[in-house]
Order: C-alpha cells, then structure tokens, then sequence
C-alpha cells in the first residue's frame, strides 16, 4: 500500500479546515485512507540515522497517508485534497480539458522511430502550459512520480516518466534506440558528459539508480528521446539529461510516459490546476513507426448506466436513484438520474482508472453512503455443515495422542535440503521433495517431505526439559505426484517421536499400538496390522520395523540411527513412529 | 520421629511452667544435646496444637577447645610457673613443656619468673613471687559456669582475641502450650490404608493434617499445542455457523489458481518474486480448466462480464508457474469454479483454516508460513449489509462485539473492507481481518449465475492466539524452537471469555 506524505498545515489550508488528529483519522477512516503515523522530517532522521544526523531538521509536521494501491488519483496532496473536498461536498471535481495550443499554434510532436520496437515501442505525451510552481508544488510534482514510478509503473519496468522544461528544448522530439556507445548526454547531477554504456556502471553504486538498471542493461539499444537539434532529454527509465529537465521557475512543461496513458493522465490531471487556465492540458502529437498519428493526453470521460436498483440490492441500502447519483458525484463519479426508471448515469474521469466495473460504482457508492451506516443483517443462506474427513479425523488423533502422553508439536511445512536428506541420511534424490526457486535462506528450499526434521529440531531446542520427551505432529508433508494438475501433493501423516536415556521402542510400539485401537484395527496379517523387519537408513540397523496395514505399507517405526540423532544435535538415544494416516480415512 | 520419653518428658516440664520455656533450658534441665530437643520440638509440631514452639536466636559465649583445656588445667603462664623447682628450671628444659612457649612469655610479662642467661651451665628460670592468682582461668571458668555476663566487655574480647573464648549464635525455640495441650502422646497417622478401612481402626486414628499450601504432583499427561487448541475453536465457531470444510492440504498451487482465477493481474507485485515463494521442481503445473482458463484470459486482457479488463497481454506461461500458496483463497477459488459446475446453483458455506506462506522478510510477528481463516458464502442476492452482519454473528462468538469498517483495496473483491474492534485495552480500533465481494471477473468467468453474489472474509489464526495467550513474539508460538513448558502450562482455549 503506497503511503503518501503530506505536510499537516498545507493540507488543512488546502482543505479550508482544521482538524484534530482524531477528526482526520476519521475522516480517512470513513474515506478509505488511513493516517498511519503522524511525525515530522526531524523525528524520521532521529529515529533512522540518529540525533545528530536530525540537527537543524524540520520539525514540520507531516501526515503519513495510506493510499489504497488502485488510487493513483490520491497519491499527491493535489489529488488527495480534491478528492476529499469532493467527498466533503465543498468542491464540484473539476473536469480535465485537452486544449489545442493557443493562437492555433502547432502541437508539440513526438516522433517515434522503429528502433524502438525492441525495447519499449510506445510512448505518449502532453504539455502543461502556463503553470506556476512553487518550492511546495514542485516537490509534491516530483513525489508523485516517484510514487507512480513505484507502484503503477512497478518500479519503472512497465512505464517511465520524464518531465522537461519545454522553454530550454524544441520539438519535434524523436523517441529512438540506440546502441549505448553512441548515447552521448550531461545527466542528471552530473558535471560532465558520459556515454550511455559508461552510465551504466557509473550508477552501479548509485543507491537509487541502481536498481532500474536491470531495465535495460542486456539490451542491445538503449531507448533515447532527443530534440529537434540533437540535444538528448533523457534516456528513460534511468536518468533525465541535465539543464532540459524540471526546475523550479519553469513554466511549460513537457511531459513523456513510455507505455501508458494512464500514467500520463494521471501526472497531468493533478498538476493542470496550477495552470493559467486550470485543468487544462496542451495536446502533443505522437508519430508511430507506420505513420499512424495519435493525440495525447487521452484525458477520456467514459459513462457508465446503471440502475439504482443494482446499488441497493448489493450494497443492502434503500436510497432513491437520485441520492444514489448525489452519493456518486462526491467520489468523483458525476452522476445523474437518466429519467428512465430509475437508471443512473455514471461519468468515469480520465483519474479514475480503477473503475472497471460496475462494482467499482457501487463500492464508491457504499463508501460514500458510509460503510457502517450501512444496516447489518444475516444472510438466509441456509447449509449444512461438513467437516473435511482428514481434519476431522485428524483433530479426534490429536486428542486422543495428548491422552497416551504426547505433546503437540508445530513446525515448520519448509526446510532446508539437509533436514530431510543428509541429516536422515537420505539422498534429496529419493525424498520426492518440491523444491523452491527463490528461497531467501536456506530455512526454505524444500518442502518437507517428513515430518520427523521438524520433532527433532524441536527437542534439540528443549533439551533442558525433563526426560523422557514424547512428541508428536499430525500434519501435511509435500510429494511430488505426476498425476496431480501441479504435479504435487500434500500427504496427512502422524509422527512421533520418544527421547530418553533408553531407546524405548516399546513405548513407540506401545503407541502404535494404541493408534491402531482407535483406528478400529486388529493384530493380524490379512485384515489387521503388523510389522515387519525393515531396512531404513534412518534407523538403526536391526532396530526398524516397516508397519503395514490391510497388506498395505504405511510407514515405519524404530530405534533412530546414531548418526541421524548426533545430525540434529541430539545426545539421548530416540526412536520414532512415522506413519500415513489418509488409508484410514 | 523423637522417642516417646524425650517427648513426654519435655511435656511434663511445659506443664509446670506458667508461660513457656527456652528449649536451651529445656536440653539443660534433661541432661541432652540441644539438637534433639530441637527435633522433640519438630515432632510435636506435627502432631497438631500439642504445643506451639517459635524459633528464636540469641548470642552467647562460650569456650574454645584451648578454653576449656584452661578452665580444667590452669593457663600456660600459670602452669609454667607451677612447673619451676625453688630451685630453677634450665631454660630449654622448660622450653620442651607443651606450654613452654606461651606460658614462658605470658609469665615473664607478669613478672612472675626471671631469666638468668649468665647461669652457669646454661639459661635458667626461676620463680620471682611466692604464689601467684590465675585470673585467665578464673575468667573461663566463669564463662563456664554461664556467668560470662560478670565479666567486662574488654576482658571477653581480650581472651576472644587469644582464641580462647567465641561468640556463637544460639538458635532455639520458645516453646509454649497449645491449644490441645496433653502429657500424653497420641501417634497421627499419614494416610488412611486399606487396612484401617477392612478394621474400623480410622474411627479411633488421629491423621495428620495435610499443607493445602502446596503444589500438587503434575499428572503424567500430553499436552495440545496453543494454535492447534485456537485452531479447534474456530473450527468449531464455523461449523456452529453451518459453514463446510474446504480441501485445502494442497501447499503448492498453480499461479492460474493463485492469481489469475481471482482477476489479479500478472504483473501484480504480489506476484514478484520476492513475496511469493515459487517452485522449481515440479516448475509448472500441466492441466486447466481450458475454456475457462480461455474466459479467465479473456477477462485479463479484453474485459467482459461488465468490464473494461486490464487490457494487457495475458500469458499462460505466467499462470503455468507453480508456487507455495500465498492464500487459502486459491482453494476458495478453485470450490466456486467446483460448484459452477453443478447443474443447478444451490448456495454454499465453507470455511477453511490452513497453511499459508510468503517470501516475506521475517521478523517478530511475521514468518514465511502463517495459517489463514477464510470464510465464504455464495448465494443469489447477498448484500454488503449481509457480510457485515455475518461478521458480527463470527466476530461475537469470539467475543468481539464492536465493530466498524474500513473501505480498502483488494485486486479480487469489491467493495473490500478492513474489519477493525475496539480494543479495550489499548483504548483504540485495531485491525482484525479483511472482508469483501468478490468481483465479477472472478465469478462469472466461473459459470456462475449472474445474481450470484460471494462474500469472503479472512484472517490470521496467529495474531488472535498470540493475543489471547500473551506472546509477542510469533516465534515462540510457532515452530521447533517453542519452549515446550509453554506448550504444557497453555490453558484451554474459549474464545469468547
């Protein structure tokens, strides 16, 4: 969830109000934001670098606002304000307008050449014309880039945005490739010229550039926008050139999105208010490598009909088609009564790209009505309940092996190779394991094939407990099986485990046992249960019984290997019980 | 068990006096150790209000081994001195005495002697007075007799200072008469045995009386683990509640049925690798649902069923990728495809509570694996209304009564709500689970009927656990390296009181 920071008093002025911390935190809370944590440039540097670090800081105070990750209309103080000021009735949202240039002048034009193709062939662009800055503004204008970047964009690998100071270049602008030994340009913070390829491991220790580096780095061109006199703007999604990109006392600006147009509405939509005409935007013209010509920014009203029927009877309200519209038009959604039956007409700004769907409608209208003025009432569904036999089965063993003087014990469904191979002295090979491909630490790189790793470890960390320890777990372990859609499947199974100073392989019987008379199965070789001498090389040699049911094997019991009990740091001889419980379901 | 007669007999001595009696006094008056009338005391005590004994200290003087070798025998000056002839002893004759050495210089300090070095035929020491008064001795007899308080301060710490005298600290007991007081002694016995029962020979026993203050002795028992007692309950809340377990024992799952199925699209950050775990062994899952893995694509890419879609190109390798579920809701998704299929709609309840896990980075409440509740309905017209309500019904049997909700973001429900109570304890609304609709991209391309609305709710079996037993960190509930007294001394678990 993106978090939006915002200082307190700028807010408040926007918002014509003050509030107390609690009175905003409600209105979030009823909103759909949450104010997560009230603090100040200051306390930020003292708490992550320090006091000393923090002399001199601003101790400013600053809101920190959780934004739902769909709204991107919300992610600067400029959409954060409209939207609430909309919400609280004390603003009509203004409608976006694509403005011709003035004097019939022509469009600015960004011509995109087929080089292109390979990295990413799509790019739009708008001017704002006639804006003002101020120190505020311009930084909120760089913020939400950076937040766009971030999330939308996905830390700029599907869209990067650039931003120009359009009285310092000229169009028409290409958008080519090229390969990184011929990009040449002053970038960005930089006091001299590089090439592209230089660029690149110059910000290998950048901290901030150097993870969209990855971006681009084994392509064989490098995507370049240059002016019409050659001059290069920037060299997305890494770095702007210097001296054509944003300063404080500009007043046109140039804007570039590569790949999508949501992004490029969204920047312009919550800065055109700073413009002489507010909410305007200068269309540019965008060339593709077939000829074709297309006009940004799209900045496109969508209308949606639906019926106040359909909100009422999903949200569980009772309002006239009128109200509902009233609801609508304060999340942004200018809405009006059709006049046929009780039909609605929703109106979807160019900033609302989250709405998809009629349910997106009726949410704002939930939200709008308020969540919890909303009448709580039970469902009529009526069902019977079942319980899943191997659960159910499952929790009556559990009980009755607390009964027989086993503790339960909880670990973990993940591990490392070595817990269920080299430690029980298998080979990973045989284990049937899944394996995971991006295991942060070694704790994850399997799933456990055996729940016996997990009793083990579990006694190793309580070896000052008194002895004997008896423990148990009933719980799924993973296999590989071929004739599943994921080609794996999880196995219910009940192990436990005996240490003491004795092997004690008669309590482990003894519990075998036991587990078969509640299982309702007799002594027998046909119809019954037995066991039989068995070679695993977990167990000692000579101390291993494989234990079968009705003729069919489900699993073993005995007295551990030395070397299995010295693997898992273990000192007491120990012996172990592992069997499948799902034949008995 | 002191013997009878030492009982009695310190009895007897009890009844004569008015108030009561040192136990010091007590082993002088019978003539014995003062450790076995300590031990008498001891025995009595058990018997009951015999007698009532309180334990005392005092500080006493009494003689050192060299003290009392004094008291009988006179000091080393003095029994030098008595040692020397009128006539004179040779120096190193006296020397050999066993006293020689002290008693030599302690005696020439007094005076008492001389030493003439000029003799002939060596040093010789003769008496210098007629008779002499052994005050030393004099003194340790005193002490002695029990009359240590006639001597001064500094005379003790002198001989104290010549290791003659110590001062030890007496404990003993004030004994007095209690409220059963009797000469007599009576035997109480321990426990009731199966012969006073066949013989009657209770009805006449005194038993001793047991401590109440004590502990028990622990049953030999096993013991359930705290989340798997919490786990029970919620199972139960949701069966109380008609709703139907889930097959959820399957951790590994396809993307299709993780992500895609629940119109999350593929470049989710979700779906990165650094919150999901994925797998490279069994890599990719081999089987769909093909036309409505067409629908679920169609969705993604173009929209339908009402909407607009995400409009980006879908692919099948990204929904082939296997990985460890990252939520229960896989299952949920994967039982409405189930119940689409069914000839005719009827509604469902189910629930589930299961393994779920992320690549997350771990720290005091989070772990790469965690266990998920999940509650769905499905039915012809279920209403926003109808979710809060039935969260208030779950949320009441947990005791949880004061709720509200917060409008929230989720790719696969809309409306989304956070569910927050009212803490009482932190006076503030905390976070309990989330909620929400979910969307008709999710359903429709399913099969279901169009009337058809889900209601979902979710949350952690954790965070409530570690609430109501009091842990704060996650890893001393979950895992090998749980401490298993915590696991034995963990009460059962209510969750409503």
């Amino acid at each position: 969830m993106p978090t939006v920071s915002v200082k307190r008093d700028l807010l408040f002025e926007a918002l014509g109000q003050k509030y107390t911390d609690e009175e905003f935190d409600e209105l979030c809370f009823e909103f759909g934001l949450e104010l997560d944590e009230i603090t100040s440039e200051k306390e930020i540097l003292i708490r992550e670098q320090g006091g000393e670090k923090a002399e001199g800081a601003s101790d400013v105070v600053l809101y920190k606002i959780d934004v739902p990750a769909n709204r991107y209309d919300l992610l600067c103080l400029e959409g954060l304000v409209r939207g609430l000021q909309v919400f609280k009735e004390k603003l009509e949202a203004p409608r976006y307008k694509r403005v011709s240039p003035a004097d019939g002048g022509e469009p600015q034009r960004l011509v995109i050449t087929e080089e292109t193709a390979s990295v990413r062939p799509h790019a739009v662009a708008a001017v704002l014309r006639n804006i003002t800055f101020t120190q505020e503004r311009y930084e909120s204008f760089i913020e939400l880039q950076e937040k766009l970047h971030q999330n939308i964009c996905r830390k700029r690998t599907l869209v990067a945005i650039g931003t120009h100071d359009l009285d310092t270049i000229s169009g028409p602008f290409t958008y080519t490739a090229k390969p990184p030994g011929e990009i040449r340009f002053k970038p960005l913070s930089q006091s001299r010229e590089y090439t592209a390829a230089e660029l690149m491991s110059l910000y290998k220790t950048d901290s901030h550039l150097r993870h969209y580096l990855h971006i681009i780095e084994n392509e064989p061109l490098y995507p370049v926008i240059y002016d019409s006199n050659g001059i290069v703007l920037s060299m997305p999604p890494i770095i702007n050139a210097k001296n054509y990109s944003m300063l404080l006392n500009m007043r046109n600006v140039f804007c570039v999105c590569l790949q999508a147009k949501i992004t490029l509405d969204m920047v312009v939509t919550m800065f055109s208010e700073y413009c002489d005409e507010p909410f305007t935007v200068e269309e540019a013209e965008v060339v593709y490598p077939d000829g074709r010509l297309s006009v940004y920014p799209e900045l496109a009203y969508r209308t949606e009909t639906l019926s106040g029927d359909f909100i009422n009877k999903r949200v569980g309200i009772n309002e006239s088609a009128e109200s509902i519209a009233q609801l609508l038009t304060r999340m942004c959604l200018r809405s009006e009564v059709s006049g046929e039956g009780d039909l609605i007409q929703v109106e979807i700004p160019p900033t609302r790209a989250d709405v998809i769907h009629a349910c997106d409608i009726m949410e704002d209208a939930a939200i709008a009505y308020g969540f919890n003025n909303i009448v709580r009432s039970t469902p009529r569904t009526y069902t019977v309940a079942n319980q899943l036999p191997v659960n159910k089965l499952t929790e009556l063993l559990r009980q009755d092996l607390a009964a027989a003087g086993f503790t339960e014990a909880l670990t973990f469904a993940l591990c490392s190779e070595e817990d269920i191979a080299d430690k029980l002295r298998k080979n990973i090979t045989e284990t049937r394991a899944v394996h995971i491909s991006n295991p942060k630490t070694a704790d994850f790189q399997v799933a456990r094939t055996s729940l016996l790793p997990g009793l083990l470890k579990t006694i190793a960390a309580n070896r000052k407990m008194p002895l004997p320890l008896k423990l148990f777990e009933i719980s799924d372990v993973v296999l590989k099986d071929e004739t599943k859609d994921v080609g794996a499947r999880n196995n219910r199974r009940l192990c436990a485990v005996y240490y003491n100073k004795s092997p004690g392989f008669e309590v482990i019987h003894g519990l075998l046992d036991r587990v078969m008379q509640l299982l309702d199965v007799k002594p027998g070789r046909n119809q019954g249960y037995h066991i039989q001498a068995a070679e695993d090389s977990t167990f000692f040699p000579g101390r291993c019984a494989e234990i079968f049911s009705c003729g069919k094997s489900i699993g073993h019991l005995g007295v551990l290997h030395p070397d299995v009990i010295s693997r898992f740091e273990l000192t007491m001889p120990c012996s172990a019980i592992d069997i499948d419980i799902e034949p008995f379901l | 068990m002191a013997d009878t007669g030492l009982l009695e007999a310190l009895l007897r001595l009890l009844e004569k006096v008015d108030g009561g009696i040192d136990s010091q006094d007590v082993a002088a008056d019978l003539g014995v150790d003062h450790q076995l009338i300590v031990g008498a005391v001891k025995s009595l005590q058990a018997l009951g209000e015999v007698i009532s004994a309180e334990q005392k200290s005092s500080k006493r003087w009494e003689l050192t081994g060299e003290g009392r070798e004094i008291a009988e025998q006179g000091s080393h000056e003095a029994r030098v001195f008595n040692a020397i002839p009128d006539e004179g002893l040779p120096q190193n004759e006296l020397m050999k005495m066993p006293s020689g050495k002290v008693g030599f210089s302690k005696a020439m300090s007094n005076k008492w002697i001389r030493l003439d070095k000029a003799h002939e035929g060596g040093p010789r020491v003769f008496k210098t007075v007629e008779t002499i008064e052994d005050t030393v001795r004099d003194k340790l007899q005193l002490v002695q007799k029990g009359l240590s308080a006639k001597l001064e301060d500094k005379e003790k710490n002198e001989l104290k200072k010549r290791k003659l005298l110590s001062e030890v600290t007496v404990k003993s007991y004030w004994i007095t008469k209690g409220s059963s007081f009797s000469t007599t002694i009576t035997k109480q016995e321990t426990e009731l045995t199966p012969e006073m029962i066949a013989s009657g020979s209770w009805k006449e026993k005194k038993f001793k009386p047991y401590n109440f203050e004590a502990m028990g002795v622990a049953p030999d028992c096993g013991h359930l683990h705290p989340l798997m007692k919490v786990r029970t309950q919620f199972r139960q809340i949701f069966l109380e509640m008609g709703f139907t377990e889930m097959p959820t024992n399957n951790f590994i799952e396809s993307s299709f049925w993780n992500f895609d199925s629940l119109f999350q699209p593929q470049q989710h950050p979700a779906r990165d690798q650094h919150d999901t775990f994925f797998i490279s062994d069994p890599a990719l899952a081999h089987e769909f649902p093909q036309d409505y893995l067409e629908r679920v694509k169609q969705v993604h890419s173009e929209g339908g069923y009402g909407s607009q879609g995400y409009k980006y190109d879908w692919k099948i390798e990204e929904a082939q990728k296997n990985l460890l579920r990252t939520h229960t809701t896989a299952v949920s998704a994967r039982m409405l495809y189930k119940l689409a299929q069914q000839e005719k709609f009827t509604p469902v309840k189910y629930f589930s509570i299961d393994r779920v896990f992320r690549n997350e980075t771990l720290d005091a409440t989070h772990l790469a694996e965690f266990h998920q509740i999940e509650g769905v309905v499905a039915d012809y017209g279920l209403t926003l209304g109808n979710l809060m309500g039935i969260l208030h019904q779950f949320f009441t049997k947990l005791g949880i009564t004061k709720l509200r909700f917060k409008p929230a973001y989720n790719p696969y429900t809309e409306p989304s709500m956070e569910v927050f109570s009212y803490h009482e304890g932190l006076k503030k609304w905390v976070e309990v689970g989330n909620s929400g609709v979910f969307r008709p991209e999710m359903l429709l391309p399913m099969g279901l009927p169009e009337g058809v609305s889900v209601i979902a709710w979710g949350l952690s079996l954790e965070r409530p656990t570690m609430i109501k037993y009091g842990i704060n960190n996650i890893r001393e509930l979950v895992g090998h390296k749980v401490n298993l007294q915590m696991v034995y001394d963990s009460p059962i678990c209510r969750l409503d009181s």
